[in-house]
């Protein structure tokens, strides 16, 4: 058994189709977030690539994020039932991340309002962050 | 090299439909295309270059070359999602430039209202191939989520109001009531807004545009050929286009492409915003207009929400006509695709053939822009300027 298979997205075709991502999933079905940061520029960057898009040079290392970080903008699908909050957070390290804002009431969130990560599970099979306040 | 002069829009047409379950998106591609090549006194013969977006059937252009049966030199299937049209403006002006072609046909159509398409409110670009869909789609981000994002951060930053953002609504509103094709006829207000329920905080459905079935075509010539028609003479003067990316994790949600896109074609045209009399600004949701009129330098970034306010945007009365014809918020969307209408309307002012109720009194300089896209997932944006001879 490989340890995809042991981390159960072995059938996601979203992990299936990105090999260079796995580490990152692996880290996730653990409940890490790691992010890939440029040995180069030293600047994390996301979503994950193979290389570094922002100076294009230089190997990439997976680090570990502090999970922390703050609202950049967020709104609530009120069409959905039920309903649910996209956000843009702000990680500590710098490069803004697409998520769902969980375990909060969408009334009392404010941009700029520190969050922290959690991972929830995917219908394919992998665990992607979502965040909720901090604190 | 410079495109400026070097290529005419002399045939436009809108589709009048905005509903249309009995007949093909290919019917309605060549419906549109007689239409324009009608409007310039042109026939499908003269056409030698064709530029068609993902709307048109098939993996690419050339499915609407066969369907048309068109003998071409120059072929074009530039995607960039709304703006496309906007873009295939600028190319056809730089294929004629070129010697590639001289009669250029631009087409658009589509049926998502037929097809039942919750536009705005779906989990679009899923495809598991996508390079960045591992890492958003699971959040469920729509349409109107994104825009919401952007309205909600524009705020934030700049404390730009819903109020504000309802005034780009009304002006669309005062103008559509002219329009009789127009999907939504009522003029509205700023407390009808609103009182409208909210899609996508903060965005209420008034802020949104509609979703019609339709479209439009374009003939872009080479000025010989203008010259021999009896229609007005519509120059193209300046174009810009460009791609805004996530930025590999540090992007400016409030900033449009329109930043560099009216940046070249104004460049290019030397012309200025004060300059322009009327503008067609692509109008998914409101905040979209408020945001490029900033990036177009119609006024200070940050200031769009005081200068869309108290009517500004409204044909005589305000200081920017923008949408006469009711834009995507009122009269038409075909295919969720904005950029073919801008031009449209553009033209009709241009040739003072817009509604007399709406008409800006000589009005001899006209831009076009829009995007094309999502906001934060990656948008294309696409500026034009138009000059009458």
């Amino acid at each position: 058994m490989n340890s995809a298979v042991a981390d159960g997205f072995d059938k996601d075709p979203y992990v299936r189709n990105h090999p260079h991502a796995e580490p990152f999933w692996r880290a996730a079905a653990a409940g890490r977030l790691i992010l890939p940061r440029c040995r180069s520029c030293g600047r994390a960057h996301w979503y994950p690539r193979p290389f570094c898009p922002l100076c294009h040079a230089g190997d990439l290392d997976w680090i570990d994020a502090t999970g922390q970080g703050s609202i950049y903008s967020f709104s609530v699908m009120r069409r959905a039932k039920p309903e649910y909050v996209v956000a843009l957070v702000t990680l500590d390290e710098g490069p803004m991340v697409m998520a769902n804002l969980v375990d909060c009431d969408p009334q009392s969130l404010a941009i700029g309002q520190p969050v922290k990560v959690r991972f929830v599970p995917t219908p394919e099979g992998r665990h992607v962050p979502a965040f909720t306040p901090a604190g | 090299m410079t495109i400026k002069g070097k290529a005419y829009i002399a045939g436009a047409f809108e589709h009048p439909t905005r509903h249309a379950p009995n007949k093909s998106t290919a019917e309605l591609h060549f419906e549109c295309a007689r239409g324009a090549l009608a409007d310039a006194g042109l026939s499908f013969g003269d056409v030698d270059g064709l530029f068609c977006a993902r709307d048109a059937p098939g993996l690419n252009a050339s499915w609407m070359v066969d369907f048309l049966n068109l003998k071409l030199t120059h072929l074009d299937s530039t995607d960039t999602g709304g703006c496309s049209y906007l873009i295939h403006v600028a190319h056809a002006a730089e294929a004629i430039a070129a010697g590639k072609c001289k009669v250029a046909l631009i087409t658009l159509a589509g049926r998502p209202r037929s097809e039942g398409m919750a536009t705005g409110t779906m989990i679009r670009f899923a495809e598991p191939d996508l390079p960045n869909t591992p890492w958003e789609v699971a959040s469920r981000p729509t349409i109107a989520t994104l825009y919401g994002m952007m309205a909600a951060r524009h705020m934030h930053e700049y404390g730009t109001t819903s109020a504000q953002m309802a005034w780009v609504r009304v002006a669309a509103s005062h103008h559509a009531q002219h329009n009789p094709n127009a999907v939504f006829r009522d003029v509205v207000t700023v407390d009808d807004v609103l009182a409208s329920p909210i899609i996508a905080d903060p965005l209420h459905r008034l802020d949104c545009c509609v979703i019609s079935d339709g479209g439009g075509a374009l003939v872009v010539v080479a000025p010989e050929i203008a010259r021999s028609l009896k229609r007005p003479q519509i120059r193209v003067i300046g174009c810009g286009e460009t791609l805004s990316t996530q930025g590999a994790g540090y992007a400016d949600l409030t900033r449009t492409g329109a930043t560099v896109s009216g940046g070249r074609a104004f460049a290019e045209s030397g012309v200025t915003p004060s300059d322009i009399k009327y503008a067609s600004i692509y109008d998914n949701f409101t905040i979209m207009v408020l945001a490029q009129i900033e990036d177009l330098g119609f006024c200070e970034k940050g200031q769009g929400g005081r200068f869309v306010a108290d009517g500004n945007l409204i044909s005589g009365i305000g200081k920017l006509p923008y949408n006469t014809d009711g834009g995507g918020l009122c009269n038409n969307h075909p295919s969720n695709r904005g950029g073919m209408t801008k031009l449209i309307e553009a033209v009709r002012q241009l040739r003072g053939e817009a509604h007399p109720k709406v008409q800006v009194p000589n009005c001899d300089l006209a831009l076009a822009s829009g995007p094309g896209g999502v906001i934060g997932i990656g948008h294309a944006h696409s500026t034009v300027i138009l000059e009458r001879v």
